[in-house]
Order: structure tokens, then C-alpha cells, then sequence
């Protein structure tokens, strides 16, 4: 367990350096600075400009210096905003990891649900009917939905607040949508694993003990069905994080998406590589916690590994 | 030596084929057919819709500014937009756009995952081991924010380079399915009658296992479509993807998401045709895959 763990964290930092170094040479070589603007400057002010964020460094000190400050997760300075990127992310990471949260317990529960009772169900018009569900809720694009939902529930119904809104009932709209897509995908999962399990030998001994079919199925079959999901949930989460850009747009939710597109646009470099570096860095603590979980849930690939 | 080909064709005239199996399994499977139908509709719709359209005077450009956003109506079927253009052209052209993008991203996306998968299993050990791992890593990252970044930084308006970029990141399930039918093919007997009338390597892996895993790699690429279009579609929200004067229903639905509360049917019509069409292509590559691929049925 432990070799795992160290294995995985020196992949997870070579992943980080190979990203942190692809997106200095990928911005360094892209035309047009963030101060190349048409309103011309004196040239004083330019100077103090590029010295500032040592634009006028030799390239490899630009990237030494990048490199030793992402190793000590300092991300450096907005060059569009009067904030550090780090106060961006305190300030902000909490709205999106919220949404997140929500959207990822979403989409795991009810989409295990679906599953397992479709597969309980195999081949009845339950089954095929849940099955159908789980498709149409990967097939509609999250920013078809999110604006009819915007629509029909905070417009038309009035349940929830449209937009800009603190607090649980703020987030359930936006939590839905963006969770809609993975709890399909889960769903469909879960049938598959727990059928899977159904013909294993555990499986048959505990209906041989007489067990009722909801505890095998429920209990038994589950237990080892999930593991395609857990598998899942650490690419979901990679795809959720991109969701939140479109959901945090649609839903005006001041989250890290929102300011990573908007770094994007305005080419804010530091905020740019910053935010790259730390969710990827997010991603790599994440997928290992989901290779641990992974060995808790089947003792028997603790030691296959 | 040309025994791909001659293989190929010899085994079409066999009655029962893997492939017209397949077939007739496909055509069993009465949701797949309808899907496939629908979809081969909305391509219809998208590429010969405007020209039908024209005979009517609709066209997807024509500005009407005194017309405004109308709602539904019998001159403009899905209404017309705050422009007066009709959404029921733009919504064929953009179409149009989108499956454009779908198919040129899936082939190079294809290009890309088979030659990948295909080359990690034939060669084994520690090659396979670390090419498999770059798979891994990628699939675990959110790559669409690399996408972002490049279409972004480059500032580039150029269809081609979106094309690129999709196709760039869609083939991580296409070599892992890849890899997983070369590994079972390599030790065939065929592979080893290949091998002793004096292929090479590449010829080997290319035109003798490649072809015949090609069941598997038509589902995974059918399973692709549909993924690679609302990638595009999410790039065209963000305003990164198709650029104006192009429209694809990405940017018809960015367009019709800052209205919803005053003019649904902006938002409705592009979105609607947009999550059928990505619907059929679901249930498309689902009875593909059972046709093709038996052993992966899960009843």
C-alpha cells in the first residue's frame, strides 16, 4: 500500500512538472503579451512593466524561477486584477469545489441507484425504461439544460433563484445540471458492474444462504458492482471540472471556472499557469485518494498491486 | 503478398460472416435502427435543409432587424432570432458545422488511437507499459482545458486547428480498445502465417491484425461522435470554438442562453435538433456495439 502511494505521488509530481513546463514554453511562445494592447505606452512604464514580471529575464531564468515557484505553490500576481492568484483561489475555489461536491454526490448516488435497480430488474420494462433515462440524461448538453431549467424552475416556477445566489438553494439547479451528464454515465456503470458480480461465486453463496435477493443485490452484487464507478469518479471529476466553466457561466457563480476562462480570454498568464498547475495538482491528490478507496472497497487488489 | 484483401473479400461470400451477423443483429435491435434513421435524418436536414429552405426564401443570413425575434410561425418555423435571421436555417447550417466537426475529429481522432493502441500491444514489455501510462495520465486530466488554452493563446480563428485539437484529445478510449483486441490477435495462427511469409512488422500489425479488429474500432469511434461534438459545442459556448461568421449549434445555443428568459425558442431550436442528434449517435453506438461485439453484452 504504502509503495503504491509514494509510486503514485512521484508520477503525480512529474505529471505536474511536465505541465507546468509545457504551459511556460506554450504562453512564452504565443503571439501577443498581455500588456500588447493599442493604447501606446511611454516607454518608462513598459520598462517598469516587463521588469516587474521579469519579462526581460533570459528565457531560462523566466522558466527557473517559474518552476521554483510552483514547487512552493506560490503562483505569482495577477497581471489584470490587483490580486494574488492564490487569493484568487482561496477566494473562489470554495464556490466551485461546492458545486462540485454536489454535483459529483449527485450523480454517484442517484446514478447508482438507477443502475443497480435496473440491473435488480434485468431485461424488464423497468430496466429498459431507467436505461433509457440514463441516456437522455447523457445526450442533452449541460448548456442546453441549464438555461431552460434556469427557465422552467427560477423563472416560471419560482423554486429556486435564477442566478447569483448564496446558499444550499443557490446551488441545487446548477449542482443538478452539471451532475446530470456523469449520473447517466454512472448509472450505466453500476448495471454493468453489478451485473458483472451477479455470476460470481460469493454472489451465488450468499443467495445459497438464503439471503433475500434484495440484500444479494443491495449488499453483495453492490459492493464489488461500484468499482467501475469509483474507477470513474476520478475522470469525472477531471470532466467536472471543465462542466463548472459552462455551469458557472450560465448560473453566474463567481468560481474558479469563471476566472480561469476569463484568464484564458484576457491572456493573464500568471492566473493562466497558476490554475492549470492547481488543478491538476487537485487531480493528482484526487485520483490517488480513489486508488486508495479502491483497495479498501476489494481487499483482493491490495495486494495484487 | 495481398492477403488482407483477398481475405477480406473471400470471407464476404461466405453466407455467415462475423460481418453480415453483425448486421442482422443490428437491424434485430428495432431502437438502433430508429436512431439510426433519426440520425441520418438530422444529416439530411443539416446538409439538403437549406437548399429546400431557399425555394421558400428562408436563408440563414438574410438580416431583418424591423422583423426582430418573432416566436414560431408558419413563415418561420422555429422563429426567427434578434436579427430577424430564421433559426430554422441557422439551426440546419449549424448543424451542418457541428457533424462536420464530429466526423473530421473522430477520423483523426481514430488515426491517432489506433496506430497508438495497435503499436503499445504489438510491441509489449516496457513500451506498452509506458504508452499505456501516458493513456492513463491523459484520461485522468482535463485535457478540453489544453484545447482551451491553445485556442485560446494562438488566438486562432481557423476551423482546421479546432479540428485538430478535438481529434488531438478524443483518442484515449480508441487505444485502449485498440490495444485490447491487437493483444488477443497477436498470437493467432494468421498473425503467424503472416509473419513466416515474410511480413514485416508494420505490415503485420497494419494490414493483417488492424483489419480484423476493426469491430471493435467502429464502436469505439461510433461511441466517440457524440462526445466529440459536445466538445465542440462546449468549446463554441465559451466563444473558443467556431468563430464568427460561422455558426455551430454551440454558438446558436450561447446565443439563445443570454435570451431564455425573453425569447425560448433561440435557445430551443438549436437545442433540441442538438440533444436529439447526440441521443441517436448514443443509441447508435450502443447497438453497434452489441451487434459487433458480443462478448461485451451484459445480459
Amino acid at each position: 500500500m504504502l509503495r503504491l502511494v509514494v509510486t503514485r505521488l512521484l508520477g503525480g509530481v512529474f505529471v505536474l512538472f511536465v505541465v507546468a513546463t509545457v504551459s511556460f514554453f506554450l504562453l512564452r511562445a504565443a503571439p501577443g503579451g498581455p500588456f500588447a494592447s493599442e493604447r501606446v505606452v511611454p516607454e518608462a512604464v513598459q520598462r517598469n512593466i516587463e521588469e516587474r514580471y521579469h519579462l526581460n529575464d533570459p528565457l531560462w531564468q523566466q522558466y527557473v524561477t517559474h518552476l521554483s515557484r510552483m514547487a512552493t505553490l506560490d503562483f505569482g500576481h495577477s497581471m489584470k486584477r490587483q490580486r494574488t492568484v492564490n487569493e484568487m483561489i482561496a477566494d473562489h475555489a470554495p464556490h466551485s469545489l461546492r458545486l462540485g461536491l454536489m454535483a459529483i454526490v449527485f450523480a454517484a448516488l442517484f446514478g447508482t441507484v438507477l443502475g443497480v435497480t435496473a440491473a435488480a430488474k434485468r431485461n424488464s420494462a423497468t430496466d429498459y425504461t431507467l436505461m433509457v433515462v440514463a441516456l437522455l440524461g447523457i445526450s442533452i448538453p449541460s448548456f442546453v439544460l441549464g438555461p431552460m431549467f434556469i427557465r422552467w424552475f427560477s423563472l416560471d416556477l419560482g423554486w429556486f433563484p435564477p442566478a447569483r445566489a448564496e446558499g444550499f438553494e443557490g446551488y441545487v439547479l446548477p449542482a443538478l445540471v452539471l451532475g446530470m451528464i456523469y449520473a447517466g454515465t454512472v448509472a450505466r456503470l453500476a448495471r454493468a458492474g453489478v451485473l458483472d458480480t451477479m455470476s460470481q461465486d460469493y454472489v451465488r453463496t450468499a443467495r445459497a444462504k438464503g439471503l433475500a435477493e434484495r440484500v444479494v443485490v443491495w449488499k453483495h452484487a453492490l459492493r464489488l458492482g461500484v468499482i467501475p464507478v469509483i474507477t470513474y469518479l476520478g475522470p469525472a471529476t477531471a470532466a467536472l471540472i471543465s462542466g463548472s466553466f459552462v455551469i458557472e457561466k450560465i448560473f453566474q457563480i463567481p468560481g474558479l471556472g469563471y476566472y480561469f476562462v476569463d484568464s484564458v480570454v484576457s491572456r493573464d498568464y500568471p492566473v493562466l499557469t497558476g490554475l492549470l498547475v492547481f488543478y491538476v495538482a487537485f487531480l493528482v491528490v484526487l485520483n490517488l485518494v480513489v486508488d486508495i478507496l479502491y483497495g479498501v472497497i476489494d481487499p483482493r487488489t491490495r495486494d495484487a498491486r | 503478398m495481398s492477403a488482407g484483401g483477398k481475405g477480406a473479400s473471400l470471407k464476404m461470400e461466405i453466407v455467415r460472416s462475423p460481418w453480415r451477423d453483425a448486421w442482422r443483429r443490428l437491424r434485430k435491435n428495432r431502437m438502433s435502427v430508429v436512431m439510426g434513421a433519426i440520425f441520418f435524418a438530422v444529416v439530411l436536414f443539416c446538409f439538403l435543409g437549406p437548399i429546400v429552405a431557399g425555394w421558400f426564401g428562408l436563408d440563414a443570413t438574410t438580416i431583418r432587424i424591423d422583423l426582430g425575434a418573432t416566436a414560431p410561425s408558419l413563415a418561420h418555423p422555429f422563429g426567427t432570432d434578434l436579427l430577424g435571421r430564421d433559426m430554422l436555417v441557422r439551426t440546419m447550417v449549424g448543424g451542418r458545422i457541428a457533424i462536420m466537426v464530429a466526423f473530421t475529429a473522430t477520423i483523426i481522432a481514430l488515426f491517432i488511437g489506433v496506430t497508438w493502441g495497435a503499436i503499445a500491444a504489438y510491441a509489449g514489455g516496457r513500451v506498452d507499459y509506458v504508452m499505456m501510462r501516458v493513456v492513463d495520465a491523459l484520461y485522468g486530466f482535463p485535457t478540453i482545458v489544453f484545447v482551451i488554452v491553445v485556442m485560446a493563446v494562438f488566438d486562432t480563428k481557423s476551423i482546421v486547428v479546432l479540428f485538430a485539437l478535438i481529434g488531438g484529445i478524443s483518442w484515449l478510449n480508441m487505444a485502449r480498445q485498440t490495444r485490447g483486441q491487437v493483444l488477443s490477435l497477436r498470437h493467432r495462427e494468421f498473425v503467424e502465417a503472416a509473419r513466416a511469409t515474410g511480413c514485416g512488422p508494420a505490415r503485420v500489425l497494419f494490414r493483417h491484425i488492424v483489419p480484423n479488429a476493426l469491430g471493435v474500432i467502429i464502436v469505439a469511434a461510433t461511441a466517440s461522435l457524440p462526445s466529440v461534438m459536445l466538445t465542440e459545442a462546449f468549446l463554441s459556448f465559451l466563444g473558443l470554438g467556431v468563430q464568427a461568421p460561422l455558426a455551430s449549434w454551440g454558438t446558436l445555443v450561447s446565443e439563445g442562453s443570454s435570451q431564455i428568459s425573453v425569447y425560448a425558442w433561440v435557445l430551443i431550436a438549436p437545442g433540441v435538433v442538438m440533444g436529439i442528434t447526440i441521443m441517436a449517435l448514443n443509441f447508435l453506438g450502443d447497438g453497434l456495439r452489441d451487434a459487433l461485439d458480443p462478448q461485451t453484452r451484459k445480459d
